[in-house]
């Protein structure tokens, strides 16, 4: 990138070995401005969009944090009296912890379950069986997570449910998955692993399948079993592609909202209560912008954060070879 | 960047297997003559397919049942054993999700919102990945770094100013409030972007001499050899967008304007526990135009989940 960039601020033709092979003078000059032109040209409409929707209300969520504002009567500065709010709101704190929770245990899950599947089917299977292996962990992917959490409320239905019905059949104890808050936390744990572990089962299938083959070969002649194999070697080699996936998916589960939205409306209580679905709440059915740009702002700097976190751990765990 | 590359990505793991077994190692996996029982070996291997079946038929059992209760009276719908393979199937669900509900209109704005946004984007992102990566001009840097900068951007957090400008803009319950904000993305421009940096330079100025201009060399040499990774930027954002549910809620109001996975909770709250298999037969027909997209364009799928990682 950063070459191009350099090539990019150096248009002139005054510079002696300058990137293009012909020395042209009176003409270049000219061509570089239509060049340039034409470059702005083509990047003004996906600059302009990202720029308008997307950098500036990460500004504008920023500063209406420090309003009070019902969007009818003009919005009134409030310093930090939002955030003040805030830290002692224990519907907000405890959101937070409720989305914690939750995508921890999704993204481990998702991980743990999806590399687990993406070894067996590479050592254990047939080509012809793993499309179908594939097919079938891809599924979920192309479901609305919307309607496929329309779907799982029926299955887990705490009486009707086809769930509880086996588990009856089985003399397990029935589940109230969706009544209870252990119940409903599982419930939408499960919803959102099987719903994202194709995603992440793909991944894995890629990285494993480039590992470098002599390697392996090497590995396998000096005497070293599966097992060790995988821990000494395949995993370091694939410690980007684990990190990749938990980068993501903590961006991605912290941020989780259909599934609880449709499936238990948060409840029981508060126990599902997500900090997205709090913001909802607050903003467009309390109608408190301000106050609702601010939890805003906390998720937005926390995921920040763990971002910057996680990369900084993973200089001690991600291999690069 | 190998990742935008087709052979990386096809059967991952055959030639190292099909190596191993031809040197001489009895069994499948690699490594396995150092293991010295046959039958251990034997053993675990039926328990990793065991494992691999139980899971696979998990991931398939909700959409089984989805599709099959769809396919029963409404007053069956809730009773248990469920009927795994529908033997009568019962197809009056699809005409009433049509006829009591209006699945046609939510079908529709679907189709008009993902639509518009798909090809906008292929348009906005095929151009102006083609200019960050081949077109020199002053500043780009500056601009690639900002939309690098809001591709890891958590969209639901900036929800609130993106409402407040639709509304000033006046589109507020309008599909169009959708597809606006939509019209250019970080990611796709990042994906084309990198496919057009393998590129060679060579091509444009070859079109050069020969007279081209800037856009002839993009539309007439460039776009035709850029459509598998625009093929794959198009069942992505495809999937992405037909299934959007947080921007929808927000955004749209009336019932006419709702689009498919709206209209179908709403639905579900409407109907209660009653008819259960009107619901699942709207779900059902929601879910077709996605599984027809995935079977026909299933490789683009795999590549733009990879296309990501590897950066």
């Amino acid at each position: 990138m950063s070459a191009s960039a350099t090539r990019a601020e150096l248009p002139g033709a005054t510079r002696p070995g300058g990137p293009r092979p012909l020395n042209r003078n009176r003409n270049s000059n000219k061509a570089h401005r239509r060049e340039a032109a034409f470059g702005w040209a083509m990047i003004s409409l996906s600059a302009l969009t990202i720029l308008v929707f997307t950098a500036a209300p990460i500004v504008f969520t920023f500063v209406l944090a420090f309003f009070s504002w019902d969007i009818i009567s003009p919005p009134e500065f409030v310093g930090f009296k939002n955030f003040a709010k805030l830290a002692g709101d224990t519907a907000v704190v405890h959101s937070f912890g409720v989305t914690a929770w939750l995508a921890i245990l999704v993204v481990v899950l998702q991980i743990v379950i999806g590399l687990a599947m993406a070894i067996l089917v590479q050592q254990r299977v047939s080509t012809w069986a793993r499309s179908i292996f594939r097919t079938a962990f891809f599924l979920p992917l192309l479901v609305s997570a919307a309607s496929i959490s329309i779907v799982f409320s029926y299955l887990f239905d705490d009486h009707f449910g086809v769930i509880n019905y086996y588990l009856g059949l089985l003399n397990l104890p029935q589940v109230p998955w969706l009544s209870s808050p252990a119940g409903a936390t599982a419930t939408i744990v499960i919803v959102a692993v099987w719903q994202q572990l194709g995603f992440v089962f793909i991944l894995f299938t890629a990285a494993l399948g480039s590992l470098p083959k002599d390697v392996l070969e090497a590995v396998s002649i000096d005497g070293s079993g599966p097992i060790r194999t995988f821990f000494a070697i395949k995993l370091p080699l694939i410690s980007p592609t684990i990190f990749f996936a938990s980068v993501i998916g903590l961006i991605n589960a912290m941020q989780i909202f259909d599934q609880p939205y449709v499936m238990t409306k948060g409840g029981p209580g508060d126990a599902t209560t997500t900090t997205v679905m709090l913001i909802y709440r607050t903003a467009f059915q309390n109608i408190q912008f301000g106050y609702g740009s601010a939890i805003s702002v906390v998720l937005f700097v926390l995921l920040l954060a763990i971002t910057g976190l996680q990369f900084y751990i993973s200089r001690k765990w991600v291999f690069y070879s | 960047m190998s990742s935008v590359n087709p052979p990386t990505l096809s059967a991952p793991a055959d030639p190292a297997r099909a190596r191993t077994r031809s040197a001489g190692t009895p069994g499948p996996g690699r490594g396995s003559r150092l293991i010295p029982h046959a039958a251990t070996r034997k053993v675990w291997r039926g328990v990793g397919l065991a494992l691999l079946a139980v899971i696979a038929l998990g991931f398939v059992m909700p959409i089984l049942w989805t599709v099959s209760t769809s396919l029963r009276t409404p007053s069956e719908s809730f009773s248990n054993p469920p009927q795994w393979i529908p033997l009568a199937p019962v197809w009056s669900n699809y005409s009433a999700v049509f006829e009591q509900v209006p699945l046609a209109t939510f079908f529709l704005n679907s189709v008009i919102v993902t639509g518009a946004i798909v090809v906008l984007q292929l348009i906005t992102s095929t151009m102006s990945g083609y200019a960050f990566a081949l077109v020199r001009f002053r500043g780009k840097g500056a601009v690639f770094a900002m939309v690098l900068a809001t591709m890891m951007v958590p969209a639901q957090t900036t929800i609130i100013p993106i409402f407040i400008l639709i509304r000033y803009m006046g589109l507020a319950d309008n599909l169009s409030s959708l597809i606006v904000p939509a019209i250019g993305g970080a990611f796709g421009t990042f994906l084309m972007r990198q496919y057009f940096l393998q590129m060679p330079g060579e091509l444009a100025e070859a079109a050069r001499v020969d007279g081209a201009s800037n856009f002839q060399i993009f539309s007439k040499i460039y776009v035709p050899i850029a459509l598998p990774p625009m093929a794959t930027l198009a069942v992505l954002t495809f999937s992405g967008y037909w299934n959007e549910f947080f921007r929808p809620l927000i955004f749209l109001q009336s019932t006419n304007n709702f689009t498919l996975p709206l209209g179908l909770v709403s639905l579900q709250g409407n109907f209660g526990t009653g008819s259960i298999s009107i619901v699942l037969a709207g779900v059902v027909t929601a879910l077709i135009p996605s599984i027809a997209i995935f079977l026909l364009a299933q490789k683009y799928f795999v590549e733009g989940i990879t296309a990501g990682s590897f950066r």
